[in-house]
């Protein structure tokens, strides 16, 4: 049975048009489904802390899913987001559910006074999309520095590891789940 | 051995924050169990155990410093990582002293949290290892070895061989005193799991009440005294080997416990909820006669067949009188070395005396002999009167009827050449003997001088 298709939201999202018809042609190539963005509007107030100034992960993963019930969705986040424990998170996914959130804000080079890299920006959102979405499928995080599913604290973390499965994580390799 | 899922405990009053460290430690393929307070905490301790616990320092009802104690108490193993909200030092230092392993600010890194963990773990499977090791290397420095050129003692060696490589059960039988904890101990350095401990227990030595909990272990509260969890030696043996000495005298409920957990793998401790899952080898062993106690009922049947595998049958030690020479030495030696005493020999009197001797206490008896006439000895070597018992008659009256008329001749030669300091023409008068026989009857009983033997004439040694 071929994989649910995945739904693209935008939350505040510079060039989200752009960006996202970057990443959607390499989401399909990593998990052989279709990759669409959903036309509807989304509203992530709900999930906002105005003492943090950031967008709870958890609570938009709620808001994402929403009425969808046939879809995967990944909301790309242009703002900041957290969990209550962390000061911030790259993105956040229920395991094994259906809804995974990533965030580009601190994928971007310019935070950290260096040079924009544009480039660089969509190959860090594309690894953290791959890997926010691989644990809906029930990966855990693997110990093989090369694999997508390898655990990043640092934005220079994910430039260490590929946007590919190491062939045991590889949700369309079969039965071969972790 | 493949690694263990490690495990987290997770106690924090706010819902949120359990939530959020929940799904995060799962994804890193931890165990992870939540509490909300002290008391929900402390409750799930009892029913798993976990390796590490994250523990809000600030928690309606007993504090996180409170609870921090308790669970030092349940297990100190357990690696404790403070978290609050609002940082003091004097709150830091406190949680440090009491002995957390770390104290973070919320929120946190996540950066921080993930090499804080990864170290906490570390710490936790260092620390595991390194009271393994412990105990190993306890355990090799106070080895000793089978000594023993006997046929005898060369069957055993070579049985001890064939079954240290195996995971079967053993069962060695003997007197008391042939060295039967030797030989587990020597099976089971010669074993796979060398690296891990043997745990002895003596089953004739404890009370029926004490064998149960030192067996199985408890959980805190278990009965009147139990202040803290305890393991069992059954745990203790986990990976390693179980040497359960006196087998024989096991009482009969514990027989059906033992029996149980021969076949399951799994133990409870006292008090406990949760079986806990092992994988030890058991070595037993006796000097009863089980088949006449099964026969008597004494003895449950079904336990004797599960451990009465494999068996091996220690010789006594008057059944292998020419080991003597070289177990005195060995004796000697190494008590020379503990008592800084400089003696080196036994006088020809006194090692005719040793050989003479029917040893009913067997190698543990010679074993004291020795280290007590060591104590009084006044030379370099050891007299006759420095042992402690008398033999009557002459050596060949002294040994007893059990051995053939070669085996008298043999022990009677050996002691003759050992009293004369190896000088053949003088063993061979006082013999009766000529020389040419008595070299014939040397090689034949395969007998051979020591170094340590007391010199004698320039006299070819036999080779």
């Amino acid at each position: 049975m071929p994989a649910a298709p995945i739904h693209l939201v935008p939350i505040y999202l510079p060039n989200h048009t752009t960006v996202l018809a970057q990443l959607a042609p390499r989401l399909e190539q990593a998990f052989a489904t279709s990759v669409v963005v959903r036309a509807s509007r989304f509203d992530p107030e709900g999930a906002f802390d105005g003492s943090r100034g950031q967008y709870h992960a958890t609570a938009l993963l709620d808001l994402l899913l929403g009425e969808e019930r046939d879809a995967r969705v990944l909301g790309v986040a242009g703002v900041d987001l957290f969990i209550p424990i962390l000061t911030y998170v790259f993105g956040e996914a229920q395991l094994e559910g259906t809804a995974a959130v990533v965030s580009t804000y601190r994928l971007d080079n310019a935070i950290y006074g260096l040079p924009k890299d544009d480039r660089l920006l969509l190959d860090r959102l594309t690894k953290e999309a791959v890997h926010e979405l691989g644990h809906t499928f029930g990966l855990l995080h693997c110990r093989r520095s090369q694999c997508v599913m390898h655990s990043s604290t640092y934005a220079e973390d994910i430039d260490l590891k590929s946007a590919r499965f190491c062939t045991s994580c590889d949700p369309m390799a079969g039965p071969g789940r972790k | 051995m493949p690694d263990k899922q490690a495990s987290i405990l997770i106690v924090d009053d706010e819902t949120s924050v359990r939530d959020s460290l929940l799904h995060w430690f799962r994804k890193d393929g931890l165990r992870v169990g939540t509490a909300a307070n002290a008391t929900a905490a402390l409750q799930a301790l009892e029913q798993a155990s976990y390796d590490i616990v994250l523990l809000d320092i600030k928690m309606p009802g007993m504090d996180g410093m409170e609870l921090q104690a308790r669970i030092h108490a349940i297990d100190a193993k357990i690696v404790v990582i403070m978290m609050t909200a609002f940082a003091s030092v004097d709150t830091a230092v406190r949680a440090l002293k009491q002995g957390a392993f770390d104290y973070v600010t919320k929120p946190i890194d996540p950066d921080e949290l993930s090499h804080l963990v990864g170290r906490a773990l570390k710490e936790r499977k260092l620390e595991d290892e390194n009271s393994q090791l412990r105990e190993t290397i306890a355990e090799l420095s106070s080895a000793d070895f089978i000594v023993g050129d006997s046929p005898a003692m060369q069957n055993v060696m070579a049985l001890i061989r064939q079954v240290a490589e195996t995971n079967s059960t053993v069962m060695i039988r003997g007197e008391s005193g042939t060295g039967k904890e030797l030989v587990a101990r020597t099976i089971h350095a010669q074993s796979p799991r060398k690296f891990f401990p043997i745990v002895p227990v003596n089953c004739g030595a404890l009370p029926d009440s004490l064998l149960e909990s030192e067996l199985f272990g408890h959980e805190k509260g278990a009965f009147t005294g139990a202040q803290f969890r305890r393991k069992g030696r059954l745990e203790m043996a986990d990976n390693g080997t179980l040497f359960l000495d006196e087998i024989g005298t096991i009482p009969p409920k514990m027989q059906v416990d033992l029996l149980r957990v021969i076949e399951t793998s799994e133990v409870m401790r006292l008090g406990g909820t949760r079986p806990v899952k092992l994988d030890f080898r058991i070595i037993c062993a006796t000097h009863e006669d089980l088949e006449k106690a099964v026969a008597d009922g004494r003895f449950r049947h079904d336990l004797y067949y599960r451990i009465n595998v494999f068996s091996i049958r220690l010789p006594a030690l008057r059944e292998r009188r020419e080991d003597i020479p070289a177990l005195a030495r060995h004796f000697l030696e190494r008590l020379a070395r503990q008592m800084d005493k400089r003696v080196t020999e036994f006088s020809p009197e006194a090692m005719q005396k040793l050989l003479a001797y029917p040893w009913p206490g067997n190698v543990r008896e010679l074993a004291n002999a020795v280290e007590r006439s060591m104590v009084v000895c006044r030379g370099n070597a050891i007299a006759a009167d420095d042992l402690p018992f008398t033999v009557s008659g002459g050596p060949a009256a002294a040994v007893p009827g059990t051995g053939s008329l070669a085996e008298m001749e043999k022990v009677h030669i050996a002691a003759t050449l050992v009293r004369t300091g190896w000088n053949i023409t003088q063993a061979a008068d006082v013999l009766e003997i000529d020389r040419a026989t008595l070299y014939n009857k040397i090689k034949k009983y395969g007998l051979q001088r020591s170094p340590t033997d007391a010199s004698g004439s320039g006299d070819p040694k036999p080779s």
